[in-house]
């Protein structure tokens, strides 16, 4: 069963570029080696943290997007918890959910259909709830 | 708060300060076909808090019940890793 998952890591703001780019280098090897595979990395730069988490205010954002087993999870929350200048990581589990999602989509496609030959028709807004978004 | 619960449905006088805290029956959610909540989409998820950074209870955002329970595990994700607040003041 192939997985997906979304790891997000923050460094401290005082972190040396070449230390960041060794851990990403670090955790790419730990997926590949246990035969993940990484889709992306999304790399937000520094960043204000919604609020203060030791003595920073802001952070480095990076978010990894992999496909794998499981089985890689667990070392890189290993490695990100040893790494001292990180100070917040998360990971997610995106497969079932985006499927879900997806499920969602077609279903209304069907629905759509059914009701009317009209693609682009919205269904229930009337105007007055119109003008509300827009205002919004 | 409870200028909100007071406040009918289209009154254009008597505004919230700030967007989307306003009653309404379809939400940004249903109009724009927003199926997977991320929690890294902090414009989306900020509509969705209020000032003091409290989760909206669904009977002002007009969401339905399983676009909230989506909303509110985004919206804790976002907290988790500091892109949301937990609260504010």
């Amino acid at each position: 069963m192939l997985r997906t998952y979304e790891v997000a890591f923050i460094a401290a703001p005082n972190t040396a570029d070449d230390d960041l780019s060794k851990l990403n280098s670090q955790i790419e090897q730990i997926i590949t080696d246990r035969g993940g595979k990484i889709t992306k990395i999304d790399n937000w730069g520094r960043r204000k943290l919604a609020y203060r988490i030791g003595k920073f205010d802001e952070g480095v954002y990076t978010f990894v997007y992999l496909e794998g087993s499981g089985q890689e999870i667990a070392e890189v929350e290993r490695r990100l918890r040893v790494t001292d200048f990180i100070i917040r990581h998360l990971t997610v589990r995106t497969d079932e959910a985006l499927k879900r999602a997806e499920k969602l989509k077609s279903k209304r496609k069907v629905s759509f259909k059914q009701r009317s030959p009209d693609d682009d028709f919205d269904l229930d807004i009337d105007v007055e709830d119109e003008e509300l978004m827009e205002e919004a | 708060m409870a200028e909100m619960e007071t406040e009918e449905r289209g009154a254009k006088s008597a505004r919230m300060p700030r967007g989307g805290s306003r009653r309404r029956r379809i939400s940004r959610l249903s109009a724009e076909k927003i199926d997977y909540i991320d929690y890294k989409d902090v414009k989306l998820l900020q509509s969705f808090i209020a000032e003091n950074g409290k989760i909206m209870p669904r009977r002002l955002t007009g969401v339905t019940s399983q676009q909230q329970r989506k909303l509110v595990e985004a919206i804790k994700r976002a907290r988790t890793i500091a892109l949301l607040p937990f609260t504010k003041f």
